[in-house]
């Protein structure tokens, strides 16, 4: 193979009656990359997803995954992705071993057991091997679909909100195991709401309306914005808060532990706003913008775009 | 990427789990034909008429001509000449005749000579309200050659110049259950195996599991063998039992052959399952697909001479039930259990069955959506 990308496809389009879903959506992922895909529901997440594995076809665009074009090979492609939904998408009457034995054969893997006892063993899920898996609290059955979409050996996963629901320290070690993965060579896309989650992505995508706003690591995302943030501390933050939000300039006020936290883009007007509120009852000082700033002042100009 | 027998089986297996799985549908699939089988214990009556009747005679004589004119008078009877005793009895046995009418030789010669012969009548008795009424109107035509006779041999109220006798067929007793039984015994194995596909795809649809199955590498026939095949055992289980009830409670013979009959009903319930997994292909949820399954349950019942003689139903809704399997699995069936029928005669009923199961087939692939377009 002549690239390193795994996936390389420009100007993806789809919709579904008269709303255009993904609207020209140009993407490239380099091998053994963890590629995290952000954006508000209905952005076009699980579209995008859905056509890089054969489950949708696009209705224009171009492009590959893993070499093979995706508009012909969808079947090919199907054989070395792995597809995590974002609902638990196994079978909740088949225990844990079943299910991975299912998909095992339909992958027709030869030594099925041994494949099945290590990724049970590396997801530590032996314990639970018997357990149907209807049974099993959210963020195991993350595993269980986890361990189900690695089993035949994919080159790249593609994963829909796999951590929707699951709590922070299940959420902390899936993560471990997606980035042990990526380790060795596994190349992975995988859709978020969560910013800790973000973060732990080497680049990010952010989509809107069918489209890719912004990409780049987390840093250059920040950078990229310009955004201007402060934090003040002082009595009656909510109210404050409250207050700020209707002033000119500023985009978002919120209310963090005991501080209140604006953003805009305006510096002049954000200090007016800090002055008119009231002034000397606060402190004030500037702080760096965190990613989630970034992705509410990126969220609420799309929505004034619209 | 071609069929595979391995992705079969792996199916299969799944699906074979998730049948154990599910208690409740099981004891369903037991409780639901013992409890219909026994319920529907009641005869419908119609009145048909235009049989198929098939006219043995070696002469065309003077007599014969009328009373054959009379016969078909009555309405009930469309005579045709056949050639030979092995002709009537083939016809007699595939049902494509319900009466021989066989005129001995010298018939006119006997009647002038005041012998008052007998003409013998062969009636397919397996349906007796199909050929009750037919027979009953031989009663009138005692006095069909009175224009031909010299008036001492005309029809006296006690001295008719000719007699028919009646040979009711297969079930001399004319007992309507043994009728109503090889029928049921279709019906009931159509409305259960039929339902047991039917949710078969919208299930997987529902639960969110489709999604995964489609982003797998497995074929549509693949999908739709694996939701059939673990449907035929349990069909066959359904089918001792009915033939248990049927021999134990309502004294059905079993005339033909057991392990032909498992054949052919076994051929039958996979058409069933392939309709139903039709159904579940088209239909968009779980709901949609019962009231479909149900709508398709009527015609299947009306016209498949289950409830009324096929004989009896006007020539398109005659085409109609030709084209349902349960049309033919019920004369497989009466003719095996009453008839003692054999492969050879039950080969016209079973094509059709395999084409129909076929067809379904074809049909479930092409809608079977391998996108979630």
């Amino acid at each position: 193979m002549t690239s390193d990308l795994v996936i390389d496809v420009a100007e993806l389009r789809k919709s579904f009656g008269a709303r255009k879903v993904v609207d020209g959506l140009t993407l490239q992922v380099a091998k053994g990359e963890v590629c995290g895909f952000l954006g508000a529901n209905g952005s076009g997440k699980t579209t995008t997803i859905r056509m890089l594995c054969g489950l949708l076809v696009p209705d224009a665009g171009r492009g590959t995954c893993l070499g093979l074009d995706i508009m012909r090979d969808a079947h090919l492609i199907r054989r070395r992705v792995g597809y995590m939904t974002q609902k638990f998408s196994y079978y909740e009457d088949l225990t844990v071993r079943e299910n991975l034995d299912f998909v095992a054969r339909v992958y027709e893997m030869p030594d099925r057991a041994a494949a099945i006892d290590s990724i049970m063993a590396r997801m530590a899920l032996s314990d639970r091997a018997d357990q149907l898996a209807g049974q099993l609290s959210g963020g195991w059955k993350q595993r269980v679909a986890l361990a189900a979409c690695v089993l035949h050996r994919p080159e790249l996963l593609l994963l829909d909100e796999p951590t929707a629901g699951v709590d922070a320290k299940a959420r902390r070690e899936f993560w471990d195991l997606i980035h042990d993965m990526a380790g060795e060579g596994l190349t992975v896309l995988v859709s978020t709401h969560y910013m800790d989650e973000a973060e732990r992505c080497a680049r990010i995508v952010y989509l809107s309306t069918g489209r890719i706003v912004v990409q780049g690591t987390a840093e250059e995302i920040v950078q990229q914005s310009r955004l201007i943030t402060f934090s003040g501390e002082g009595e009656g933050l909510d109210e404050a808060a409250r207050q700020l939000r209707r002033m000119p300039g500023v985009e978002a006020a919120a209310v963090f532990g005991h501080t209140v936290h604006i953003a805009g883009l305006d510096r002049a007007a954000l200090e007016g706003a800090m002055h008119a509120l009231d002034a000397g009852a606060f402190v004030w000082r500037e702080a760096e913008p965190t990613l989630e700033d970034v992705f509410i002042h990126m969220l609420s100009t799309a929505e004034q775009a619209r | 990427m071609g069929f595979s027998f391995r992705r079969l089986f792996a199916l299969l297996l799944k699906e074979w789990i998730q049948v154990r799985r599910d208690p409740m549908t099981l004891r369903l699939i037991i409780a639901m034909p013992l409890m219909q089988l026994l319920l529907f214990g009641y005869a419908i009556n119609a009145n048909p008429k235009h049989l198929p009747a098939g006219l043995l005679s070696a002469e065309n004589s003077k007599y014969e001509r009328s009373i054959i004119a009379g016969l078909k008078n009555t309405g009930y009877y469309d005579i045709r000449t056949i050639a030979s005793e092995a002709e009537a009895e083939a016809g007699l046995a595939r049902g494509t005749l319900l009466f021989v009418i066989n005129i001995p030789p010298g018939f006119d010669r006997a009647v002038d000579r005041g012998e008052r012969p007998s003409i013998l009548i062969d009636a397919d008795a397996t349906d007796p309200s199909a050929v009750g009424y037919a027979t009953g109107a031989l009663a009138g035509l005692s006095n069909v050659l009175d224009r031909d006779l010299p008036p001492d041999l005309q029809s006296k109220p006690d001295l008719p110049p000719f007699r028919f006798i009646i040979h009711s067929r297969y079930n001399p007793e004319q007992l309507t259950v043994l009728n109503i039984v090889p029928g049921l015994i279709c019906i009931v194995l159509m409305m259960s195996t039929l339902l047991l596909t039917t949710l078969a795809i919208t299930r997987e649809r529902e639960r969110g599991t489709m999604e995964n199955l489609l982003a797998m590498p497995v074929r549509p026939i693949e999908v739709m063998l694996a939701k059939i095949i673990p449907y035929i055992v349990i069909g066959y289980i359904q089918v001792l039992l009915i033939l248990a009830i049927s021999t134990l409670l309502f004294q059905m013979p079993i005339r033909g052959s057991i392990l032909l009959l498992a054949g052919a009903l076994g051929l039958f319930i996979g058409s069933n399952l392939a309709l139903g997994i039709t159904i579940s292909t088209i239909a968009s949820n779980q709901m949609q697909a019962t009231q479909m399954a149900q709508f398709t349950l009527m015609p299947f019942l009306m016209l498949s001479g289950f409830m009324f003689p096929f004989q009896g139903m006007p020539v398109w809704a005659r085409w109609i039930g030709e084209v349902l399997p349960t049309t033919h699995a019920i004369r497989i069936v009466r003719g095996m259990l009453l008839k003692g029928n054999g492969f050879h005669e039950i080969v016209p009923e079973l094509w059709p069955i395999g084409l129909f199961m076929l067809g379904s087939v074809v049909l479930a692939v092409y809608f079977y959506r391998e996108t979630l377009d």
